[in-house]
Order: C-alpha cells, then structure tokens, then sequence
C-alpha cells in the first residue's frame, strides 16, 4: 500500500477535508508462510533494520514479527538524547554514522521525527575528569567528530543557572557536543515503520516468538503465537530480551538484564536549552518540546525484567539533580517508569553471526540504544543481506570477549552494572 | 525492595552491593578446555526471567555476602542464605578442605 507522501501540500489538503483523508501508517499485516529475512522484535532497531534491508538490499520479501506494538517497548521509554561523543575506536565511527543518519533521517524518512541538535554538555568537575574529557574530545576529533572543550566562563554562557559553586563538586567546565540533541522517540519508531511500510515490509504486531524452527541445526524460521512463519534468516532485535530469545535457540550471552529508570516532570517555560549531564554523580537532563523535564542517572543494579525501579536510585537520581541545578526543586514529578536494558559485559553491544546458521543477533545496546538506531539499522541489515560485518560495526563481535578484543568505553571489566 | 539480612533483619537496598548470577562456578584451571570455561565463567549468563540466586553485599552494615533468590520479573525476594553457607563455589572449597 503506497502511503501518503507528507508535505505542505497534503497538510493543506487534509486541512480543508477536516482531516479526514489520513490513512493508517502502515499496514495491519497478516503473517505469510515465509519470508526471506524474519526480524524477531518491532522496536526503532527491527523497524530500522527492515527499513535500510528493504532500500539497500532488496528486493526481499522482509517481516517484522513483534511481541507488543509498534512504539510500546524501549525505542518509547527512553530519554530521546542523540549524540556521538564517544572515545574508543571501535565506537566513534559507529556512533557518528548514526548521528550523519539522524541529520537526515526526516528527509529519508518523510516524516518529521522532530530532530533537535540542541546540544550535549557533559560537565566536568575536577582537574582529572577535565584531562579525561579532553582526551575524549580529542579522540572525537580526530574522528572528524565536533566537540568543544569550554572552561567554566564558556558553561555560563550557555547555562548560567547551575549551582557552579557547589562545595564539594564545582563546575569547572564542560565537553560540548553541538550536533548532540534529542530526537522524538515514538516519531523515530512510527517514521520507520511507515517507510518499511511502503517498501513492502509487513510488519505483524501483538506476534511472539515462541521458539525456533530447526532444520539439521540451522535455523529456518520461527515458532510464534501466530502460528510458524519460515525464513531463510532470522534476525533478532530485541534488546532487554536478548537472553530470553536467544535461550530459546540454546545462546547464552554475555548479557545482564537491569533497570534503568527515566522521569519527566510537568511542563514548564522553556527552561534548558540542551542536554546537561552532571559528571560528578550521574544525572542527565534535558527539556521536552512540550516542556516538561526529561532526566535519569544510574541503573538500579540489579538483574531485572520488571520494567519498574526502586526507590535509592530515585532518591541517588533527584539529588544528583538537586546539587548541579537546585531551581528545579519545586517542579513537581508526573511520571517515571523504567525499561530493561541488555547490560552487556563490556558496556558494548554485539552486530554478528552467531555460531547457529541462519540466526542474526543486534543485541547488547545496555543504555545507549536509542541514539544508535538509524546506524544499527543500517550495520544490522548490512550484516544480515551479505553475512559480512558493516565496517563500522566490525568491532561488535559476540566472541570478541573470548579473544580479548573488548570495547570497555568505561574501563570497568566484566560488571554489567557498571557501565 | 528490602533485603532481609540473616544478620541485620530487613534493611534498605542502598546498603548492599549487587555482585550478579550465584551460579557461576570458577572453573579448575588446571581443566584442559580451561580457557573457555574461564571465559564462559566470566562473562556468559544464563539471564533468566523468574527466579535468580544472586550475590549480595551487606556493605553498609555487617559486611556478609549473601545469596539472595529473587524473583527478577517480580522483585519479590523468596530466600535470603549467607553466602558461606549457600554459594556453590563456597560448597565446593569446603570439600575440597574436608
């Protein structure tokens, strides 16, 4: 079903009909008997991968088989910040990758993803974390990646109502991202499945896998509540799951499931300009379009699949929140919720084979999925169409722990929680 | 969540460190596929939904290590063991003492 294209000119037209011409998205399709690649999970990830499968590798006959609905697992809980500013180099081409996507995401998409490179500040708070933040901005640029180093005049300018002579943690200044920012998340989620949409992927929700349909141990299709779909691949994109599904093929990974917990206030003036991260506790923040304050800090810690956190880490959360800006003490909190992360043992995720034919894995984002979504896409169905690894995405092996290549951006060894 | 120390009685989350999955054996090094058992040990999981013994901290209070059993889609805590008593690889050593 060809959609709608989005312009002014349809804007115009549905306006004067009272908006009555819209038409769905995207198909509600219905399960075929098989398919050349089956994407096991519907979230920005899979949406994405069916999406760069489709236009850079079809044609392919391509579902997107999903446990929930379209928008209602992590690409919809997480707190929307884009940026690329990392330091090790199996992640900044990746990253960067991604943030060239995002810039032009809502032209290839044709749907208005709102992306807003409104800036990352990631503050620094003693001599040590400048000399690390330093290292780190000099490794994105020699990556051709923008980063600023601003002293603690250059932080005023943009955000002069922090708590800058706070006793213990001082802001001394900042690492500076400009082409960071935020991207509406569900927008994200819907742009590509309607575009998957349109190039003819089907994309099948309230759809569980349910197991894996073997033939003399290669995978050729799967089990799902919908009855067994067959595939000559199968890849799964299901991050806080990843276990779960990969169990089920007889995979253990080198993945913990934890809590991450994110709050949003009610709406206010505009306020914060970007995204300000506290880099003496762990506090993130950042003001939505529609006002309200968007923040989160640290895991809970522990092995979860609740989706719902506990209190120390709300309470670790809003005095991180309190001590760098004490101003946003009276606005009051109207929701929070959790998601479930897959923490993996290096704090890198995995785009690879896997050591079972015909199965796929995209796993392992632990909290920093959502900004890589347009390039995992991309590197995902790069891997799947020619059973190579995108170049950017080379370093993202699954055995790369058994051959002492991992990507520790933290430094902090094989502790799910803390990275 | 509250923990409930043999020791301590019920106590906050914010007084213990998490060391994840219980399970975990350190393998014999002297095993001749010791090098991927070591890895298996150290980094694959079995990550389940439901019930999970995991390694606790107490260190803001008596300083035990516990094995906590939790149900991980729950939260609900069913089993609090010290550590001495309850982690397999503590089992063994014994043994291996006696």
């Amino acid at each position: 079903m060809p959609n709608t294209r989005y312009s002014i000119f349809s804007v115009l037209r549905e306006s004067l009909r009272g908006h009555t011409g819209w038409g769905p998205a995207w198909r509600d399709a219905e399960p075929k008997t098989d398919y050349d690649v089956v994407i096991v999970g519907g979230g920005g990830h899979g949406l994405a991968t069916a999406y760069y499968l489709a236009k850079n590798h079809g044609p392919l006959r391509i579902a997107v088989v999903e446990k929930g609905w379209i928008g209602g697992g992590n690409v919809g809980r997480n707190t929307t910040i884009v940026r690329s500013n990392y330091l090790l180099p199996g992640n900044i081409p990746f990253y960067e990758l991604s943030m060239k996507l995002w810039e032009g995401l809502e032209q290839d998409l044709n749907y208005n993803a709102m992306v807003s490179q409104r800036g990352v500040l990631n503050l620094y708070h003693s001599d040590a974390q400048r000399d690390a933040f330093a290292r780190r901005g000099n490794s994105m640029r020699l990556h051709g990646v923008d980063a600023e180093l601003l002293d603690q005049a250059g932080v005023r300018k943009l955000v002069p109502f922090l708590n800058f002579d706070n006793a213990r943690f001082p802001v001394q200044g900042g690492l500076l991202q400009r082409r960071g920012g935020t991207v509406r998340h569900d927008a994200v989620a819907w742009g590509y499945a309607r575009a998957a949409d349109g190039l003819g992927v089907d994309i099948i929700q309230n759809c569980e896998v349910k197991g894996f349909k073997r033939e003399g141990g290669r995978v050729v299709g799967v089990e799902t509540s919908r009855g067994t779909i067959g595939a000559k691949k199968v890849a799964i994109s299901v991050a806080g799951s990843s276990s779960r599904v990969t169990a089920m093929a007889g995979l253990r990974l080198p993945i913990e499931s934890h809590v991450l917990q994110a709050f949003v206030t009610e709406a206010i003036k505009p306020f914060i300009d970007g995204v300000v991260t506290f880099g003496a506790g762990h506090f993130y923040i950042s003001q939505s379009d529609k006002g309200g304050l968007v923040f989160g800090g640290d895991l809970d810690g522990y092995n979860s699949y609740a989706q719902r956190g506990n209190m120390p880490v709300v309470e670790d959360v809003v005095e991180g929140g309190m001590a760098l800006m004490p101003r946003i003490g009276r606005v009051r909190l109207l929701r929070h919720w959790g998601g479930i992360m897959d923490m993996s043992m290096d704090g890198s995720p995995i785009i690879d084979l896997t050591p079972i034919e015909g199965l796929y894995l995209n796993a392992g984002w632990c909290y920093g999925g959502f900004k890589a979504t347009p390039a995992a896409g991309y590197c995902f169905a790069h891997l799947i169409a020619r059973d190579a690894p995108h170049p950017v995405a080379a370093a993202y092996r699954l055995d790369r722990f058994a051959t002492g290549r991992a990507i520790d951006e933290k430094g902090m060894g094989p502790q799910p929680n803390l990275h | 969540m509250r923990i409930a120390c043999p020791h301590c009685g019920e106590r906050s989350l914010d007084e213990f460190l998490y060391s994840g999955d219980a399970t975990v054996t350190r393998p014999d090094f002297a095993s001749p596929t010791a090098m991927d058992e070591y890895v298996a040990y150290t980094f694959e999981r079995a990550n389940p939904p439901g019930l999970h013994r995991e390694l606790w901290y107490h260190a803001a209070g008596c300083h035990a290590w516990l094995v906590v059993t939790r149900n991980v889609s729950t939260h609900a805590i069913t089993k609090v063991e010290l550590a001495r008593d309850a982690a397999p690889a503590a089992k063994a050593s014994t043994k291996d003492a006696v």
